[in-house]
């Protein structure tokens, strides 16, 4: 077998505030934009690795989840407890400083932790956790 | 739209305003835990009295603001205590304690042994993990062995959990 990890997905609750969190801020390249209004499908990935994408998705989006399933949802995304990502970056404090040179929220600043890696951490702006990892 | 259908959209979207308002308060300690914080300027910042951003919090994370700040400080001086060069109460102040005596009671509630006792643990199960591992068998939060273990793992399974204070033997029921 030979698998590879295509695409993730990360909720949105804004979509144009997520395309420019991750286009404009994080430099990715868009892949592909569908849909219109909230229902808004939005592919990203960095440029030069078209292997792996982020889905940037409208949450419950399924015909599936009940109202109140979708009301928790959108509170666990606006209280920052429900989608993460791990990114990961070969000079962690140039991308940090570049990130929050903006309005970005900031969660973590660079930090070596006992684990054995380095890392810090923003918010998007639907309230999703983004770790970066730097690799070394 | 209907007017109660508006009114409770009204209501929602105000309740996500302040859910996001919390979580901002949240990540300002995770941020800036070895800062002076208090829950009076984390509130004022917020434009909420510290009684409401305690009760909203608690509500919210299932603890008080404070109470988050302190594990948070806590699972970073565990981790500084795990590297063996620094003393207790150079690694409480490095994390924000005040007290020396505030730092060593939480730390121990949350660890389930005191810091100076952490500390010499990880120091013995450095030197001979085996030993170590089996000294500390029973203990959940006993200094883990984290090597070779995603790092994302590590922080979960290291990190104290709130409001699961490490049991020390029986306690009196009343």
């Amino acid at each position: 077998m030979d698998i590879t990890i295509h695409m993730t997905s990360l909720p949105h609750d804004d979509p144009d505030a997520s395309l420019a969190f991750y286009r404009d801020v994080l430099g990715f390249e868009v892949r592909s934009d569908v849909g219109q209004g909230r229902m808004r499908w939005i592919t990203v990935g960095p440029v030069g690795r078209p292997d792996t994408s982020i889905l940037l998705a409208p949450p419950a989006a399924d015909p599936g989840v009940t109202e109140e399933e979708r009301r928790t949802i959108t509170e666990m995304m606006a209280k920052g407890t429900y989608g993460w990502i791990l990114l990961a970056t070969p000079d962690l404090d140039a991308t940090f400083e570049k990130v929050q040179a903006g309005d970005t929220e900031v969660v973590q600043e660079p930090t070596e932790q006992p684990y054995g890696i380095r890392d810090c951490a923003f918010r998007d702006p639907a309230g999703n956790l983004v770790r970066i990892q730097e690799l070394r | 739209m209907c007017q109660a259908e508006w009114r409770r959209a009204r209501v929602q979207a105000q309740r996500l305003a302040d859910l996001a308002r919390l979580r901002r308060v949240r990540d300002r300690i995770d941020r800036e835990y070895a800062q002076p914080l208090n829950v009076e300027a984390l509130a004022r910042d917020v434009n909420m009295s510290a009684g409401h951003l305690s009760r909203q919090f608690r509500a919210a994370y299932g603890e008080s603001p404070y109470a988050y700040l302190m594990t948070r400080r806590i699972e970073r001086a565990a981790a500084l205590l795990r590297r063996g060069d620094l003393s207790v109460t150079e690694v409480c102040f490095m994390v924000g304690c005040a007290s020396l005596g505030t730092f060593t009671t939480r730390f121990t509630e949350l660890v389930g042994m005191s810091p100076g006792a952490f500390r010499r643990r990880a120091a013995a199960m450095a030197a001979d993990p085996a030993d170590g591992a089996h000294a500390a068998h029973d203990a959940a939060s006993a200094p883990l062995t984290v090597e070779g273990m995603p790092a994302c793992v590590a922080k979960q399974v290291t990190r104290p959990v709130r409001n699961r204070e490490a049991t020390t033997g029986e306690r009196p029921l009343a």
